[in-house]
């Protein structure tokens, strides 16, 4: 494998991340392990490099129950050239799994939006495989506030 | 209540020209992580769990959709548009359920 | 200053950041509000006699991303409920084999102005009949269909359906029709009455701390132009009476019924405060 920056940039994190699982009592949501292992799978072996594709969404969610998410890859979509699937992981929901996107040269552009939950403050992470399999990701920290009135 | 898909495709659109595509259904999207709040019991999940899209019988776009989509799922996504036809959606519940709609679309 | 304080410790637990010596401030925000490029009066000089200078829809009060959703009608969830409404408006029930559609026709036009002078006086009651009552009342005397229980059945989707006919029209009830000035002055009563283990009245939130946050709710003037509304927290319609319910509930105080001469007064008088802002039906809300 070959070891660059960004690689090893995500590797600190995910080790970090996995690090802090052991601290993380709560039973009721996922951990980051289980979101890790996810993406892992997704990725087929693959090490997620930062860059192609990125992820927009609120820093502070007004109501934790429909967050508005989008994402934007950068490719070609021709029919040698394009982005398989794209896949959105919570990483404090009850389950990390939150929607996995596939595409075709037909698609014209890899993007797509859509409104999701989430259960507390946490990092959700959107990973996209390319036709070739090569992995790429982003990530946004999204604040969940605890509304006034019944909120 | 029937789940009733809205979809927003325009009418026409040049050869090429890749064009938006909205569309949102009517579910709960029960997540199987509530509790009734009189009995404790866990509510079983019920979601929509798949959706696609084709393009004259050729995929264009697809999702497999986790609980942790808002009730309501609205997607947004693009398709490139080469011929006149018909797009064709499909939502599918975890009850079985299949729920298709069809839009056409002209070259302008 | 005690004032302040408060604010700013709400606002530091709400997780933002907030300097203890500054003064918060959560103005709304200053953008015009177009509904799918159709003009709104989201903001507008108060009628007389009304406490506050400027009326402002709750609208302004929300995040981008929450106004977003209503300045498009494909993107506004509420819309689903919208066009449920207009299926129930065109399908026969009760014994006298009619649907709304059977009298009114063309709801565009016969239920135009319905949404923006609703509540009204309604003479053989005896009091003021908002949107939901009339449905029931036609329902009983001209369908022989059976009248809606309170939030449930077709409720909410056809009376979203018919308030949405006067999408952009603005809000203007006829006081001088029967008993509406004595009904007006009953819900002004409760509007100030202070309620519930935590004290508090409509105007505790609503005009003395509108644009103040509570904890991290930015508190609007509780204009109601907008029901029902689809609120994200609960991702459906949300009816005005539950939402009174909601906020007495919020004093801990216990509420009075769905309908009750109390909350009809109350809707009469709230109705009112937001004279002149355009009906937003279905409105998008946290």
């Amino acid at each position: 494998m070959k070891m660059n920056r960004r690689t090893l940039l995500c590797n600190a994190v995910k080790l970090a991340v996995v690090g802090a699982v052991g601290a993380n009592l709560s039973k009721a949501y996922a951990s980051a392990e289980d979101a890790m292992k996810k993406i892992g799978e997704f990725a087929g072996g693959a090490a997620p490099t930062e860059g192609r594709i990125s992820l927009k969404a609120p820093e502070i969610a007004e109501n934790g129950n429909t967050v508005p998410i989008s994402f934007e890859v950068d490719s070609p979509m021709t029919e040698d050239d394009f982005v398989e699937s794209v896949m959105i992981v919570a990483e404090g929901n009850p389950l990390p799994g939150v929607a996995t996107f596939h595409f075709s040269s037909a698609s014209g552009t890899c993007r797509a939006s859509t409104r999701m939950r989430l259960a507390k403050t946490q990092r959700v992470v959107a990973i996209a495989k390319m036709n070739d399999g090569s992995v790429f990701t982003d990530a946004r920290d999204i604040k969940v506030t605890i509304g006034g009135c019944g909120g | 209540m029937a789940a009733k898909p809205r979809l927003k495709v325009p009418k026409s659109a040049a050869a090429g020209e890749v064009i938006t595509i909205k569309s949102l259904i009517s579910h709960k999207m029960e997540s199987g992580q509530r509790k009734d709040k009189k009995t404790g019991d866990l509510i079983p999940r019920k979601i929509i769990n798949k959706f696609s899209c084709e393009f004259n019988g050729k995929p264009v776009f697809s999702c497999d959709i986790d609980p942790a989509i808002s009730a309501n799922p609205y997607l947004e996504f693009t398709a490139r548009i080469d011929e006149a036809g018909t797009f064709k959606f499909t939502w599918v519940d975890d009850d079985g359920t299949v729920i298709e709609a069809e839009k056409d679309i002209a070259l302008s | 200053m005690k004032k302040n304080k408060l604010t700013t410790v709400l606002m530091v637990a709400a997780g933002l950041t907030a300097s203890a010596s500054l003064v918060v401030t959560a103005d709304p925000v200053d953008e015009a509000l177009e509904i799918d490029g159709q003009a709104m009066i989201s903001r507008t000089a108060a009628p007389d006699g009304h406490p506050l200078k400027e009326v402002i829809s709750g609208w302004h009060y929300r995040k981008a991303e929450t106004r977003n959703l209503e300045k498009d009608t494909f993107e506004n969830p509420g819309m689903l409920a919208v066009e449920q409404g207009e299926e129930i408006w065109n399908t026969v029930e009760g014994t006298a084999g009619k649907s709304c559609a059977s009298c009114h026709n063309d709801a565009s036009e016969s239920m135009a102005k319905v949404g923006s002078t609703y509540p009204k006086w309604n003479e053989a009651s005896g009091k003021p009949f908002n949107v939901e009552l009339q449905i029931n009342q036609c329902r009983t005397e001209n369908m022989g269909a059976e009248p809606y229980k309170f939030d449930k059945g077709g409720q909410k989707p056809l009376t979203a359906y018919i308030k949405h006919q006067s999408l952009g029209k603005p809000v203007e009830v006829d006081l001088a029709e029967g008993e509406m000035q004595k009904w007006w002055e009953s819900g002004k009563d409760l509007y100030y009455k202070r309620t519930g283990q935590l004290n508090l009245s409509c105007a505790s939130c609503h005009e003395k701390n509108n644009g103040k946050h509570i904890r991290a709710d930015h508190l609007s003037q509780g204009n109601i132009n907008g029901f029902p509304t689809y609120r994200l927290k609960q991702g459906t319609l949300i009816s005005v009476h539950n939402r009174f319910r909601g906020c007495i509930r919020d004093t801990r105080a216990e509420f009075p019924a769905a309908f009750s001469d109390e909350l009809m007064a109350l809707e009469l008088y709230v109705t009112w405060r937001g004279t002149g802002l355009s009906v937003e039906t279905p409105g998008v809300r946290q």
